[in-house]
C-alpha cells in the first residue's frame, strides 16, 4: 500500500484546510483511490475479500483519522494565531469608576440609631428653626434665667404667630418637648440633628450635630441613666474597658444633673477612649450632659410629673466621630473638601449592623 | 473661680492634700479645671546674695555681679536691674533653669564679652506678678542657696468651674462648706464681731427703687489710710487672678471672693447729698471703673447722689467716687439687688463684672449685716478709721423656704438608697434644716436660691454621697428581638445616601447658613430667606433655601485646590417659611457634578465634562430608589432661573408636583459663585415624594413570565426639531397598549438627508404577544397604529 504511505505523508504535510480537503477528496471522494479500492471488494472472491477487506478498511480509517487530526491541528494553529493577534495590553488602565463616600457624621448617626434601636429607642426629629418657648422656656429656662447666657443663641428678627421669638435651636432638647407633647408617655427616643451656637474657634463651629436621648416611664432613675450611657458607649466604641466618671452638674432641664466624663489613655499623643482616667497616662474628657428630666419640663410637656419620670442626655455627634475615627479638626467636617471626604468618609456598603459590628475598622 | 489652698484652709480645717481636694471638688460638682502651683516651676531657682556689683566695662546699664549661693564659690552674673547692688538677697536662675514667664532655658553665656553664669530674676520673670522694675529683693534672713520653690512654700491654686446655680460657691467659704459636707475637713465658722459705730452715719442713704434694690445697708468709716494692701491680702487676690489695687478696693474684692458677697466703697468726699438707689433717668450716663461711659435707661437701677450716678447698681462702680490713695472717709454699700433686674441691665449694657455674676445668680439675702461687719473689721484693721452707725434702708427678701421631702425619693429618683441618717447629716452639713419624720420638712438656707423642690434635695444628697456609688441598673427590655425604629423618612434618607455614595459621589455636610447673596440667589420671591439677626459673620447669615448654593461654594473651593472632577451630594434641610411665622424645613438631596465626567484616556480619548444627562441619570436613579414611578414622570421645564434654560428640566408627578429639578447651571449663577466651568446639578425634594406604603405584605406578586417571546421592531420618524423625543415615546407607547410594552429612542439624527428644521428619531418598540405569536397581518396592523400615533405629532415615517 504505497499509496497509503504517500497519502498519509501528504496529509501530514498539508498546511491549509484547503489542502487537507483536496487530499480527502483524492482519497475518500467518489473518485478517490480508497473509494476505488472499496469498490473492488464486491468483485472479489470470499477468500480474497477475507484477505483484502481488512486491509482496505484499515487504509480508509487511517486516512480518515489522519485527516481529522490534521484538520484539528490546523484549526488550533489558526485559533492560536488569531488570539495572538487579538492580544491587548492589560497593563493599560481599565475605565475608572468614581468611588463615593458617606460623611462620618451620617455614618455615626446610623451607628447610634442601630445601637439605640437595640435598646428600644426610636428616632425622633424636630425643626432647627425653633421658637424660644420650645428651645428655652419649656426647658425650664425662663427669660432671665442665667443659663440662657450660657448659650450664645442665633436669633431671627422674626416672631411666630404666637409672638414667640424665632431662633436656631441651641440643642436637640426641644425635640424632647415636641415628642412628649405629640406622643405622650412612656417614651424612648433619640433625636439626632444639627444645632447652632454663636461660637467659633479651633474646637467650636457655629453649627454642629447633637444627639439627644430621652426615656420617660414609671420608676426610671439615675441608675438606669448610668447603665444606659455605659452600655451605649461600650457598644459605640466596641470596647469593654470604658470607664465613666459621673459628675454632678447643672442644666435647667434636668434635676439632678450629671455630666459624664469618659476615661482615655494617651497613645502616641492621641486620646484613645478606654481605661481609667485616673490611671497613669490617662485622663478624663467630657462626653455627655445628662440628668433626670426636671419636673417643670415634664409638666410643660403635658405629662404629670408625679406619675412619669425619666432621664435625658445629649452629646456631640461630631465629637463622637472624632474620638472614634481620629479626625482632629472639626472645621473640616463642613468644608466639603473631596480629599477629606475620600479619606474619612465611609463606603456605601459600610452599613452599621449589630451582627456585622456597628463600627468600621481602618 | 480661683483660690489658693492657703485661702481655703482659712475656712476649712483639713489635712487633705491638693490632689484629694481637687478630686473631691469635681465629685461634688465643682469641676476642677486645673490646679497650678507657681512654686513647682521654681525648683531650679536659688536664693542668692549679691556680694559685689561693678559697672560692666562695655555697657552703661549693665552690672557685673558676684553672687553667692551659699557654697562658698561666688558666681559671676551680668545683670541689668537698677536695684542690683551689693548685699541684696534675691533669686538666681542657674544654667538649665527654665524661666516661667517665657519658657526660655537659661544658659551660661557671654553678655557683651563678660561671662554670665545665670540670671537674677524679677517677679514677672518668675510668673509671680507683674513687677519688672527690678530684681526680687528678699528679707535679709532668707537662707542662701535653698531652692526658691522651697523658700516660697507650695501653695497650689485651684481653678474651679462654678455652674450658674451655685452662687454660694462663688466664694471660698461656700466651697469650704461643700468640702466639709463631703468629709474633707471641718468648716470654720465665720469669726467676726459686730464693730459698733461711734457716731450717726453722716450721709443719708435710702432706696427709692424697692424692686430693683430692696435693701441698701451702709455706714461711713472716717479717717482711713488707703494705700497698698498688706502682703497676705495682695497674695490672696493674686491667687484668685485679681490685681491688687488699693487696700480699700482690695478689701471689698476680698470679701466678695471669700464669701460671695459683693460690696462697694465710695469716697465720701466725692458724694453730694443723699446717696439713693433709684431707677436711672433715660439718657443718664455714668463713667465706670473700667474706663468706659454707659448710657442708661429707665429700667436700670443706679446708686446716685444729688449730682450724678455713682454706680450701675450691683454691676460696676463709677470712676468719680471710686476710692483712691487720697481717700480718707469711705461710705460702704452692702445692698441686695433683684437678680433679674441685674441680669437685664448687664445684658443691655453688655457689661460683665464679678459683682454682676454673683448678684444675677443670687446672693444670700441674709448676709448683709455679716458682710458689712466683715468689711468694717478688715478696713479698721488694715486702714484704721472710725466707723459710724449702720444705716439700713429697705429690707432684703428673707424667705423661709421649706421643701417637703420624702427621703425615699433618693432611691426612687436617684437610684441609690442612702440611709436616712446619712441624708440628714449631708443636709445639716450643707446648712439645710431638717425637721419632721416620714415626710421631711427641709429648710433651705438663704445662700441656696437654686433649691426649689424635692428633686433638688435628692441632688444634694446624691452629689455629696457620691454619684459613683449609684449602681448601674439595666433599663427594662421589651421581650424578643429589638423592633425596627426608623421612620419611613429616615429609611428613605439612608437608602438615598448610600445609593448616591455607591454611584460615586462624596457626601458633604455644608453650613445651614450662607452669605446673603448666595442664599438669595436660590430663593423664591414669595418665600424670603430666613436671615439671622446676630450672625457670627457675613458669610453665615442667611438660611439656605436650597442645598445647591452651599454645594456650589464647596465645588468652588475644591476647584481652587486643583480638583479636576468633583461629585458631591448632600442630604439635609432647606429652610423655608411656613404658615403663622413658623419654620417650614424640608428634606432635600442635591448632587453637584463639576469638571470632568471622565479624564482623557487611551480608550475614551479626550476628557469629557459632565452634561445635563449625567444629572438626569443621577436624578432618575435616586428617584427610582426612592420608590417614585420614574417611568411615568413628566419631564418639564421651569427648573428655575439658576439653570441653563435650554439644558435643564423638572421631573414631575403630575403637572404640579415637582419631585426634582436637574440640569446645567446658568452661566450667570456660575459667575455669581465664581465658578469657571460648566456644572451639572440635581435637586430632589424628598418631602414631595409619594409616601411609601409601610403596612404592605412582604410577599411579592406571583412570578408569571410571558409564555411567548417578545419581538422588537424599529421605526424612524422625521419630526419637527423642537418636538421633544419624550412626546414621541409616550405617543408610540400609547398607540397599542395591549401589545407595546416598551419604546426606546436609539438614534437622534439631524443633517444630511434630513430636511432643515427636522430631525430623525429612531425608536425601538418591544411587542409582547399574549396567547399567540404575531403573524404578518398583526405586525402590520401594529406598525400602522405606531405610524398613525407619530403622525399626530407631525412625524412621518422615513423610507
Amino acid at each position: 500500500m504505497e499509496q497509503l504511505d504517500q497519502t498519509l505523508a501528504a496529509i501530514a504535510a498539508a498546511d491549509t484546510p484547503d489542502a487537507v480537503e483536496a487530499l480527502r477528496v483524492a482519497a475518500l471522494g467518489k473518485q478517490g483511490w480508497v473509494s476505488a479500492l472499496l469498490k473492488t471488494l464486491g468483485a472479489m472472491t470470499p477468500d480474497q475479500r477475507q484477505a483484502e477487506g481488512p486491509r482496505i478498511h484499515a487504509a480508509r480509517e487511517a486516512v480518515t483519522a489522519a485527516l481529522a487530526a490534521r484538520k484539528a491541528d490546523l484549526e488550533s494553529a489558526a485559533l492560536d494565531a488569531r488570539l495572538a493577534a487579538e492580544r491587548v495590553d492589560l497593563t493599560l488602565p481599565a475605565p475608572e469608576t468614581p468611588r463615593g463616600s458617606v460623611h462620618p457624621v451620617s455614618q455615626v448617626m446610623d451607628e447610634l440609631a442601630e445601637i439605640f434601636a437595640d435598646l428600644g429607642f426610636a428616632v425622633a426629629s424636630g425643626p432647627e428653626i425653633e421658637d424660644d418657648w420650645h428651645n428655652f422656656t419649656a426647658l425650664n429656662m425662663p427669660e432671665t434665667h442665667p443659663a440662657r447666657a450660657m448659650h450664645d443663641t442665633f436669633y431671627f428678627p422674626d416672631r411666630d404667630a404666637a409672638g414667640r421669638a424665632m431662633l436656631l435651636r441651641t440643642h436637640t432638647s426641644p425635640v424632647q418637648i415636641r415628642t412628649m407633647l405629640s406622643q405622650g408617655a412612656p417614651l424612648r427616643i433619640i433625636a439626632p440633628g444639627r444645632v447652632y451656637r454663636s461660637d467659633s474657634d479651633a474646637t467650636h463651629t457655629p453649627m454642629f450635630h447633637q444627639i439627644e436621648g430621652l426615656v420617660i416611664d414609671k420608676g426610671i432613675h439615675l441608675g438606669h441613666l448610668k447603665w444606659t450611657l455605659e452600655t451605649f458607649l461600650k457598644a459605640f466604641f466596641e470596647r469593654e474597658d470604658i470607664v465613666l466618671r459621673l459628675r454632678p452638674s447643672y442644666f435647667p432641664f434636668t434635676e439632678p444633673s450629671v455630666e459624664v466624663d469618659v476615661g482615655f489613655t494617651l497613645v502616641g499623643g492621641k486620646r484613645v477612649v478606654g481605661g481609667d482616667g485616673d490611671a497613669l497616662g490617662g485622663g478624663w474628657m467630657e462626653v455627655l450632659g445628662s440628668g433626670m428630666v426636671n419636673r417643670h419640663v415634664i409638666a410643660a410637656s403635658g405629662l404629670d410629673p408625679d406619675e412619669w419620670q425619666g432621664f435625658a442626655f445629649g452629646t456631640g455627634v461630631d465629637r463622637l466621630a472624632m474620638l472614634k475615627y481620629g479626625m482632629d479638626d472639626l472645621r473640616a467636617f463642613f468644608d466639603g473638601d473631596a480629599r477629606w471626604l475620600a479619606h474619612y468618609g465611609f463606603a456605601a456598603l459600610d452599613v452599621p449592623t449589630l451582627s456585622g459590628g456597628v463600627g468600621v475598622r481602618s | 473661680m480661683k483660690f489658693a489652698l492657703s485661702w481655703l484652709k482659712q475656712h476649712l480645717e483639713t489635712q487633705a492634700d491638693a490632689a484629694t481636694i481637687a478630686r473631691a471638688l469635681t465629685a461634688l460638682g465643682l469641676e476642677i479645671e486645673g490646679v497650678s502651683d507657681a512654686s513647682a516651676a521654681l525648683g531650679a531657682f536659688r536664693v542668692a546674695r549679691v556680694l559685689t556689683a561693678e559697672r560692666h566695662p562695655q555697657a552703661d546699664k549693665l552690672q557685673v555681679l558676684s553672687v553667692d549661693i551659699g557654697d562658698g564659690t561666688p558666681l559671676q552674673v551680668v545683670c541689668g536691674a537698677p536695684n542690683a547692688r551689693a548685699g541684696l538677697i534675691g533669686v538666681l536662675g542657674l544654667p538649665g533653669a527654665v524661666v516661667p514667664a517665657n519658657g526660655m532655658e537659661l544658659r551660661k553665656s557671654a553678655i557683651r564679652g563678660v561671662e554670665s553664669n545665670g540670671m537674677m530674676c524679677s517677679t514677672r520673670e518668675l510668673g509671680l506678678g507683674d513687677e519688672h522694675d527690678g530684681i526680687i529683693e528678699l528679707p535679709a534672713d532668707a537662707p542662701l542657696g535653698i531652692s526658691f520653690a522651697h523658700y516660697l512654700g507650695s501653695d497650689p491654686v485651684f481653678d474651679v468651674a462654678i455652674t450658674p446655680n451655685r452662687p454660694d460657691c462663688m466664694g471660698v467659704y461656700g466651697i469650704a462648706r461643700d468640702l466639709a459636707a463631703a468629709g474633707i475637713g471641718t468648716l470654720r465658722p465665720i469669726a467676726v464681731d459686730h464693730v459698733p459705730g461711734s457716731y450717726p452715719c453722716p450721709i443719708d442713704v435710702r432706696t427709692d427703687d424697692p424692686e430693683g434694690c430692696p435693701a441698701f445697708y451702709g455706714r461711713v468709716i472716717r479717717g482711713v489710710r488707703n494705700g497698698p494692701s498688706p502682703q497676705w491680702l495682695a497674695d490672696a487676690l493674686k491667687s484668685a487672678g485679681q490685681r491688687p489695687i488699693s487696700a480699700l478696693v482690695d478689701i471689698t474684692n476680698y470679701v466678695m471672693l471669700a464669701y460671695g458677697r459683693p460690696a462697694h466703697a465710695y469716697d465720701l468726699a466725692k458724694l453730694r447729698g443723699a446717696v439713693v438707689a433709684r431707677k436711672a433717668v433715660a439718657g443718664e450716663t455714668v463713667h465706670t471703673l473700667n474706663g468706659r461711659e454707659y448710657t442708661l435707661d429707665a429700667t436700670m437701677t443706679v446708686i446716685a447722689d444729688d449730682v450724678m450716678v455713682h454706680d450701675v447698681a450691683g454691676i460696676m462702680g463709677g470712676e468719680h467716687s471710686g476710692c483712691s490713695d487720697a481717700t480718707t472717709d469711705v461710705l460702704l454699700e452692702v445692698a441686695y439687688f433683684d437678680r433679674q433686674a441685674i441680669s437685664r441691665t448687664g445684658q443691655a449694657l453688655a457689661l460683665t463684672s464679678d459683682a454682676r455674676s454673683r448678684f444675677e445668680r443670687g446672693v444670700d439675702p441674709g448676709f448683709l449685716d455679716t458682710g458689712l461687719d466683715l468689711l468694717t473689721a478688715l478696713i479698721c484693721q488694715i486702714c484704721g478709721g472710725e466707723p459710724s452707725h449702720v444705716v439700713r434702708a429697705g429690707e432684703p427678701p428673707l424667705a423661709d423656704k421649706l421643701v417637703a421631702y420624702d427621703p425615699a425619693l433618693a432611691a426612687r429618683l436617684g437610684g441609690i438608697d442612702v440611709p436616712q441618717a446619712e441624708q440628714r447629716r449631708i443636709l445639716d452639713a450643707l446648712g439645710f434644716g431638717v425637721s419632721g419624720e416620714g415626710l421631711w420638712r427641709v429648710a433651705v438656707p438663704g445662700w441656696r436660691c437654686d433649691i426649689d423642690a424635692a428633686p433638688d434635695i435628692v441632688e444634694e444628697v446624691i452629689r455629696v454621697h457620691g454619684l459613683d456609688a449609684v449602681p448601674s441598673t439595666p433599663l427594662p427590655r421589651a421581650p424578643g428581638v429589638a423592633k425596627p425604629t426608623a421612620t419611613p423618612a429616615q429609611t428613605l434618607e439612608r437608602r438615598l445616601r448610600r445609593l448616591a455614595a455607591a454611584r460615586g459621589s462624596h457626601e458633604a455636610v455644608t453650613w445651614s447658613f450662607l452669605p446673603w447673596l448666595q442664599a438669595n440667589h436660590f430663593a423664591d420671591l414669595d418665600n424670603p430667606v430666613w436671615h439671622l439677626a446676630n450672625p457670627i459673620s457675613k458669610d453665615l447669615e442667611a438660611m439656605r433655601p436650597s442645598l445647591l448654593p452651599g454645594l456650589l461654594m464647596a465645588v468652588q473651593r475644591n476647584l481652587d485646590r486643583g480638583a479636576t472632577s468633583i461629585r458631591l451630594f448632600e442630604i439635609g434641610r432647606r429652610y423655608l417659611r411656613g404658615a403663622d411665622g413658623a419654620s417650614a424645613e424640608a428634606p432635600s438631596l442635591a448632587v453637584v457634578l463639576a469638571g470632568e465626567r471622565h479624564p482623557r484616556g487611551w480608550a475614551q480619548g479626550k476628557a469629557a465634562p459632565f452634561d445635563a444627562f449625567d444629572a438626569k441619570a443621577e436624578a432618575l436613579a435616586l428617584l427610582a430608589e426612592a420608590g417614585a414611578p420614574v417611568d411615568n414622570l413628566m419631564v418639564m421645564g421651569e427648573a428655575g432661573a439658576q439653570f441653563h434654560p435650554g439644558q435643564s428640566a423638572t421631573l414631575r408627578l403630575g403637572p404640579k408636583t415637582v419631585l426634582a429639578r436637574f440640569g446645567m447651571v446658568h452661566p450667570a449663577t456660575l459667575k455669581a459663585f465664581d465658578l469657571a466651568g460648566p456644572v451639572a446639578v440635581v435637586e430632589l425634594f424628598l418631602d414631595r415624594l409619594p409616601a411609601k406604603k409601610t403596612a404592605g405584605s412582604f410577599a411579592r406578586a406571583a412570578y408569571a413570565p410571558p409564555p411567548l417571546q417578545a419581538v422588537t421592531r424599529d421605526f424612524a420618524f422625521l419630526l419637527p426639531i423642537d418636538r421633544p423625543a419624550g412626546d414621541l415615546v409616550r405617543a408610540v407607547r400609547g398607540a397599542d397598549k395591549a401589545n407595546i410594552v416598551a419604546a426606546r429612542v436609539f438614534d437622534d439624527f439631524r443633517g444630511a438627508g434630513v430636511p432643515e428644521g427636522q430631525r430623525s428619531l429612531a425608536i425601538e418598540i418591544t411587542l409582547q404577544p399574549v396567547d399567540k405569536s404575531y403573524d404578518e397581518a398583526a405586525l402590520k396592523a401594529i406598525a400602522e397604529r405606531v405610524v398613525a400615533a407619530a403622525a399626530k405629532l407631525g412625524g412621518t415615517l422615513r423610507g
